[in-house]
């Protein structure tokens, strides 16, 4: 099983030959579907180059290329992260609509930044380093 | 509501005695891959962004209440002069004092024109280097140091402006050297650029 990290999640996937995978495997880590016209998202769809398919497969690392996301592997190629597109994040910003995160408190129960929608929020970073 | 994220690769036991002596009724949130420095695009600590009731950004990301002054310190004893101690305390207090005037009348809220055009842009090498960092904490957790260290050093060589990135990969090496040697050289190649851009109140 191959690692394949991306910005909010971890997952154990089955691939070869670099990001080859089943298209459930592909849309269980991006949340992008396989579909005729390309991978597919709520409305917008990505057509994929031929050399991207193959029955029941689907090349994810050349999927995120596509979409403009960074794709690093270890050393190994054990351990894969896929990155967001910084159009996306850029995206998302300029909507200023604040991006949405559950991070897990002090004593380990998960907090999502929209639970608190009603009231204003002072987000503030630290670290003891 | 205050929502505290402490940016800690080495997890929330790193972070729990500041958090105990904060005695804090707000969320004290641990981010071990700095999640929000990639949502936010963030490059220090502390830095701030302001959500209205609507979860609407209301200020671009912003140091929160920390000054430059600290580069002015004795380094022999670790003290700042009387007027560089004063001058920082204000501004933290300046800073306070417009958080509180945001919560009850809504002061200090940008419009959104402002808002937009005040937002850091991510770029691809910054995109990247996200993706490296990320990658490398994971091998540092799972003691693959050396090549954590080798992701870790190229993602601040694709986005130098990242101090959190920087320093965090430090401490991840040895605890304090985040604060050493390379960190006061690392200060004094700003020059005249800061190091805690003081927000635009």
């Amino acid at each position: 099983m191959t690692i394949v990290l991306t910005p909010a999640a971890e997952h154990q996937v089955a691939v070869h030959d670099g990001l080859w995978m089943s298209p459930v495997d592909a849309e269980r880590v991006t949340g992008w579907t396989l579909k005729p016209e390309g991978m597919c998202r709520a409305a917008l769809c990505v057509p994929l180059p031929a050399s991207a398919l193959r029955p029941n497969e689907v090349d994810l690392a050349a999927f995120w290329t596509k979409l403009g996301g960074p794709v690093i592997a270890s050393d190994r190629h054990d351990v894969w992260a896929l990155g967001a597109p910084a159009g996306e994040r850029n995206a998302q910003l300029e909507g200023l609509e604040a991006p949405d995160f559950t991070l897990p408190d002090i004593d380990g129960v998960p907090r999502t930044l929209s639970q608190l929608r009603g009231r204003k929020v002072f987000l503030a970073t630290w670290a003891s380093w | 509501m205050v929502v505290a994220v402490a940016e800690e690769s080495r997890g929330a036991e790193h972070a729990r005695p500041f958090i105990e002596q904060a005695k804090s009724a707000y969320w004290q949130l641990i981010d071990t891959e700095h999640r929000l420095s990639d949502l936010y695009n963030l490059v220090n600590v502390p830095q701030a962004i302001w959500i209205d009731e609507q979860g609407r950004i209301v200020r671009p990301p912003e140091t929160a209440g920390s000054t430059d002054h600290f580069r002015r310190m004795d380094l022999a004893t670790r003290t700042l002069s009387p007027q560089d101690q004063a001058e920082r305390l204000a501004a933290r207090q300046a800073y306070l004092d417009a958080i509180r005037a945001w919560v009850t009348t809504g002061a200090h809220a940008l419009p959104t024109d402002s808002v937009r055009a005040n937002l850091p842009r991510v770029t691809p090498e910054i995109a990247e280097a996200r993706t490296r960092f990320r990658l490398g904490v994971w091998l540092r957790a799972h003691d693959r140091a050396d090549e954590g260290d080798r992701q870790m050093a190229e993602a601040s060589r694709l986005h130098p402006d990242s101090w959190s990135m920087w320093r965090q990969a430090r401490d991840l090496e040895e605890v304090g050297k985040a604060s050493g040697l390379d960190f006061w050289k690392r200060v004094q190649a700003l020059g005249d650029r800061p190091y805690y851009p003081p927000p635009k109140l």
